[in-house]
């Protein structure tokens, strides 16, 4: 039996909204930016020095619409428990096949609208302060407002299609931005990277959109939601197929999401400026997998097989990542794994069904990464584009702000108590633990995901280590000019801080029937009645207590170690390298290198599609001209040298081509017409 | 709706044009910018009338409106037949549209002969124009073959250094087809005047639809209109004449050819051969679409290592027009929904990457994609331009390449997954070896080559820009608003679906 037609009677859950100005609102939440971005565009140049007087309001009005709408879906309950859809026009109608404009607004999509345009709006600010000496900086604001548009359309889409669309177009949004200094070849060959990436998770996705189709013949939300179990009950969708589907939609979700083997494009990512590094790849587009994955969960929870495997990848992901984060130089490419390594752990959550910690982790991550990736270009900025973790030091005392937000930030990510990545991951690792019962192999990824939240603490601290503490090893010449960013850029900082502080406790307290939980429960209710796994009340005194003081000890231990190593504020801080660690223990150095090249996936990716793929292309496109345009050619040879023989029949008078061409039809067509008339 | 009962449309459609060019013959030769702006005046208002015979078409009614009907020859029945359905109008107007482009992008590159040039572009328009008219096979047959004659002359006499190589080589190809096509139509007709013991109708495509003819001669007539249209579609593996044509002719004859030129092998698939010999497309089908499947992957594969630009986007043509031939021969609503939206989707992007190559070269004298470099800082609104119509080409969504090749895609997949699992695999490919290309060209430093042209390599300019807006703003308006075409092509197309039968499932061996 369905869970919509027991909740209400409503098949496909939310009656077509009614209210047209929750309408008008939805609309706008989506047409503002887009309207920024063909504004900003339009205009261009003649914006001037302040490029950002369209953008940004435009930006702070989306804001403002969208904490509306959630107000009135989590608090006062506007929409009803299971949200409403609204049909703006119907997009592609191709007889059968319909696919609406249509949108739907539920806890889910509320959810996702707090982390969106929060951060979204503090990106803009920022970049006002960021991007203040970029002489085209007006694109950038336009590129920035493209793509809330695009994201904003990738939570609110009402079925897969629209989904499908606004991934390409964050897609698109994304490559226009890691490639915005297009006169850096790394960052031209960042953004191709990316996007052909991207696509070949896309391929999956619109596969299993075709899949999902031919099953159940519309591809709405609420509609599929009702339909897959129906015929996954009926016996007309077996588990084979099921698990295909599942596995199809998920490639689009390792794209976008940066998940084993398709992470290799996040790092590259890196080449944009820093505040896209913020918003697009770690707060809101990298997570759209994981927000995909999580709104179809009545689908995947149809299948336990590939379920389990999205646990192990996201497990695997997390500690590959986290390994390689490790060793990096880059104060960028650290956080660019750590995302990684934090997406694993939202996958990790995803598979063993702990879909509410998920998102949970999804959200907290949002504003600790943020607020990270933020911090990070506030210290670039500071040092004068040095990225080079080597090339700083002792920056404690010169940038305070920075230091102190980006320090809650760590903590945060570490997973220390009461800050927000500790509700959020200590759930995703208490629930795969507890999960255990129904699955032995969840035991295996709840040590790796304590391993990782050990590695976290580590390289975490090991970051701060190197870019505040200990001695400055910063350029001489810029040295005297280390200055804090100007306000603009501070303040976002610290109004990232507050919720890396708080949201935590906000919406994950009290344990086991917190706000965050009273919020999803109704949207991820059938999926995890359809799994069937309990989750046994919460013990703070018995198995969740003990969970807790094991999470704390691992991330404790990890910042403990790494603090003995890079310092915490000490001027003397020892030069202690994870490479010179590694070099006294066996098969270190070995290790040390793997890690510090990225276990050499970029140079394997290189060899088989760059190389190997190149001769491929080559031969193919000689194989074109010398064998098909040669056989085209020397037909034509031949008949031309046959020409030369009989030429004595050319008399050079029209009249005799015409009776032979006549006499030839002729012929031809009797022989025809007596095939035919046999 | 606009009441144009009793009014001729369609002639007046061929006349404007046909008359154009013979008025034009009568302008002086040394008065080249009042020819140009002739020219341009008679495409105009040859694009108004196709608007007005879109305000005039009733998409609600089926079967073909517009209808005029003359005794031509009376003794084999042939007759002076036009008439539109959902499906020719949409070409009908692409056709229009990238023709007054077309002319007006031709105003700065063509400097020689500029009377005999727009003569030949007036009378090329005649010729695709009547294609997409004609409902007698005869008549049908008499314009596809005007049709070489401009296009012979366009890239013989206006095109680059190896002209005459690439327009022999164009007309010969077309001609093996066409001519073996011609054949087959006879046979056609002869046998239903066998059967009916009457020359009535037996050019007529109304009449010859549903037939129902002997296997045999519909297997060989088939392949020979097959033939035909597989050159100019062009299907792998006679695809080779089309990198040449392109690479050597004019900027406006690529954007024609490759506009509205390869559609009249897709349409002739629809019009003629599909419907008129179904039991043969049928059992023909799985062959055809492995060749599609061949042309989709092949195409772009051989495009990644293309060193010239015009040719890299000849090879995306036949990537690009393989989903027209696998949409039409899944046998499948959304398929053929999508392949029919392809063909004029990909005239309108083609065109318009065809148009912005035009323009880069006009200022470089160049396409060698490894000479370029860094072209976004020189001429950004050309690079932003560019890289909207590779973004199109691409297959982005909300813009119109995603939606014909998704139906594409869609079709395929209920009939055959697998089939429809190697064509999406062009998602990934297309986007390699556009962006690589546009990376090379736009991204990246200045290069020492395009630094040496100092002033000359300037931004776009306000005609320029004209020629693209249409089909930019056409771009996002099939992408975001497809209903306009689909609702006009729905129809015509569950009629040809039920006149072809069902599908045989499992196409691929």
């Amino acid at each position: 039996m369905s869970f919509f037609a027991e909740a209400g009677g409503h098949a496909g859950h939310g009656p077509e909204l009614a209210d047209p100005t929750a309408q008008l609102l939805i609309t706008l939440l989506m047409a503002i930016p887009l309207a920024g971005f063909a504004l900003s565009v339009i205009l261009g140049r003649r914006l001037g020095s302040r490029p950002w007087v369209i953008a940004v309001p435009a930006i702070i009005a989306t804001w403002l619409i969208a904490m509306f709408l959630v107000w009135q879906t989590l608090f006062v309950g506007a929409y009803g428990e299971y949200g409403i859809t609204f049909t703006l026009y119907e997009w592609i109608p191709a007889g059968q096949f319909r696919v609406d404009a249509n949108f739907l607004m539920d806890n889910l999509t509320a959810v996702m609208l707090i982390v969106v345009t929060t951060i979204g709006m503090l990106v803009h600010v920022y970049s006002i302060g960021y991007m203040s000496h970029d002489p085209s900086k007006w694109r950038f604001f336009a590129y920035l407002n493209l793509f809330m548009f695009s994201m904003l359309l990738l939570v609110l889409a009402g079925n897969y299609l629209l989904v499908f669309a606004a991934w390409e177009l964050v897609g698109l949004s994304s490559y226009l931005l890691i490639g915005f200094w297009y006169h850096k070849r790394s960052a031209a060959l960042a953004n191709k990277k990316a996007f052909i990436t991207n696509r070949v998770g896309d391929v999956g996705f619109a596969l299993g959109i075709m899949a999902l189709w031919t099953t159940v013949g519309t591809l709405n939300f609420t509609e599929v939601f009702t339909l897959i179990p129906e015929k996954v009950a009926g016996g007309e969708l077996g588990p084979v197929l099921m698990a295909g589907i599942c596995l199809l939609l998920f490639m689009g979700a390792m794209g976008k999401s940066a998940q084993f083997p398709l992470h290799v494009w996040l790092p590259d990512a890196m080449e944009g400026p820093t505040p896209v590094s913020a918003l697009i790849h770690a707060a809101t587009m990298v997570n759209a997998g994981v927000y995909l994955v999580a709104r179809s969960s009545p689908v995947f929870a149809q299948s336990a097989g590939a379920l389990l495997l999205i646990a192990c990848l996201g497990a695997f992901t997390a500690i590959l990542a986290a390994s390689i984060a490790l060793t990096q130089k880059d104060i960028k490419r650290v956080l660019a794994y750590s995302t990684l390594s934090q997406l694993g752990y939202m996958f990790l959550a995803l598979g063993v069904g702990a879909w509410i910690p998920a998102i949970f982790h999804l959200v907290t991550h949002g504003f600790f990464k943020g607020l990270l990736f933020l911090g990070s270009g506030s210290v670039i900025h500071a040092v004068h584009e040095e990225q080079d973790m080597d090339r700083m030091g002792g920056l404690a005392g010169k940038i305070r702000i920075t230091h102190l937000t980006m320090l809650i930030g760590t903590i945060a990510i570490a997973g220390i108590p009461p800050l927000a990545g500790f509700f959020s991951k200590d759930e995703i690792l208490g629930e795969t633990f507890k999960f255990g019962v129904y699955e032995q192999a969840f035991y295996v990824l709840f040590v790796v995901g304590m391993i990782v939240a050990g590695m976290t603490a580590f390289y975490m601290w090991r970051l701060m280590g190197k870019t505040f503490y200990g001695k400055s090893r910063v350029d001489p010449h810029v040295e005297p000019k280390i200055h804090e960013s100007p306000w603009t850029m501070t303040l976002p900082l610290i109004l990232l801080a507050i919720p890396s502080i708080g949201i935590g406790l906000a919406l994950g307290w009290p344990l086991g029937d917190s706000t965050i939980k009273h919020w999803l429960e109704p949207v991820f209710h059938e999926a995890e009645v359809t799994l069937g796994r309990e989750l046994p009340k919460v013990q703070l005194f018995g198995i969740d207590g003990i969970l807790i003081v094991i999470a704390v000890s691992v991330a404790t231990l990890g910042i403990v170690i790494a603090a003995a190593l890079f310092g915490i504020g000490r001027k003397d801080g020892r030069s202690e390298t994870v490479r010179s660690l590694t070099q006294r223990i066996p098969f270190g150095p070995a290790l040390y290198r793997a890690s510090f090249n990225r276990w050499y996936f970029d140079d394997l990716n290189h060899l088989l599609f760059v190389r190997f793929g190149g001769v491929v292309a080559e031969s193919a496109a000689i194989f074109d001209r010398a064998v098909i345009d040669g056989i085209v050619n020397g037909t034509a040879k031949v008949t031309q040298g046959a020409g030369d023989r009989i030429r004595r029949i050319q008399t050079g008078k029209v009249q005799n081509y015409a009776l032979g061409i006549a006499i030839g039809l002729i012929v031809i067509s009797i022989v025809l017409l007596f095939v035919v008339t046999r | 709706m606009l009441d144009l009962t009793g009014v001729p449309v369609l002639s007046i459609l061929l006349a404007v044009p046909l008359v154009g060019a013979i008025l034009l013959a009568f302008v002086p030769g040394d008065r080249p910018q009042l020819v140009r702006r002739l020219a341009l005046l008679i495409a105009l208002v040859t694009f108004g009338i196709s608007l007005a015979a879109v305000l005039a078409f009733d998409p609600a009614q089926s079967g073909y409106q517009l209808r005029e009907t003359t005794s031509w020859i009376p003794f084999f029945g042939i007759q002076y037949d036009l008439g539109v359905d959902g499906i020719s109008l949409v070409l009908v107007v692409l056709t229009t549209l990238l023709s007054w482009i077309s002319i007006l992008a031709s105003f700065g590159p063509i400097q020689s002969r500029v009377k005999e040039y727009m003569i030949s572009f007036l009378v090329l328009e005649v010729g695709m124009l009547g294609v997409f008219l004609s409902l007698d096979l005869f008549l049908f047959y008499i314009f596809w073959e005007i049709v070489l004659v401009p296009m012979y002359l366009i890239i013989g006499i206006w095109g680059g250094a190896n002209r005459i190589y690439a327009t022999v080589k164009f007309v010969l190809y077309t001609l093996v087809g066409s001519l073996l096509m011609l054949v087959a139509l006879v046979a056609t007709a002869f046998s239903y005047q066998v059967a009916t013991g009457s020359w009535d109708g037996a050019f007529s495509v109304e009449k010859l639809v549903g037939f129902g003819f002997d296997p045999t001669l519909q297997l060989f007539a088939f392949l020979a209109f097959f033939l035909a249209f597989a050159i100019k579609v062009p299907m792998f593996p006679f695809h080779t004449w089309l990198p040449d044509a392109h690479v050597e002719a004019p900027t406006a004859g690529s954007v024609i050819l490759a506009g509205v030129l390869l559609k009249l092998g897709g349409y002739g698939f629809i019009r003629f051969a599909m419907p008129i010999f179904p039991d043969a497309a049928r059992d023909l089908a799985g062959p055809i679409i492995v060749l599609s499947l061949i042309a989709i992957i092949y195409g772009a594969i051989v495009a990644i290592v293309q060193p010239d630009v015009k040719k890299l986007i000849a090879y995306s043509s036949v990537s690009h027009m393989g989903f027209v031939t696998l949409g039409l021969f899944a046998f499948q609503e959304q398929a053929m929904q999508g392949a029919i939206l392809q063909m004029v989707n990909h005239g309108l992007i083609t065109g318009g990457l065809f148009l912005c190559v035009g323009i880069i070269y006009e200022r470089t004298h160049d396409r060698t994609i490894a000479k370029m470099g860094g072209l976004a800082a020189k001429t950004p609104i050309w690079a932003a331009a560019f890289g909207f119509f590779i973004m199109a080409s691409v297959g982005l969504p909300g813009l119109a390449g995603f939606v014909g090749e998704f139906l594409v895609f869609l079709g395929t997949f209920a009939v055959d997954p697998l089939a429809a699992a190697i064509a999406s695999l062009v998602m990934v490919l297309g986007a390699v070896y556009l962006l690589w290309m546009f990376q090379r060209v736009a991204f990246g430093e200045v290069s020492d080559f395009l630094k040496g042209l100092g002033h000359h390599l300037t931004d776009m300019t306000p005609t320029e820009v004209l020629t693209l807006a249409p089909l930019a703003a056409l771009t996002i308006v099939m992408g975001v608003y497809p209903a306009l075409i689909l609702d006009l092509i729905t129809g015509p197309v569950n009629e040809l679906l039920a006149a072809l039968g069902p599908a045989t499932t499992g196409m691929l061996p």
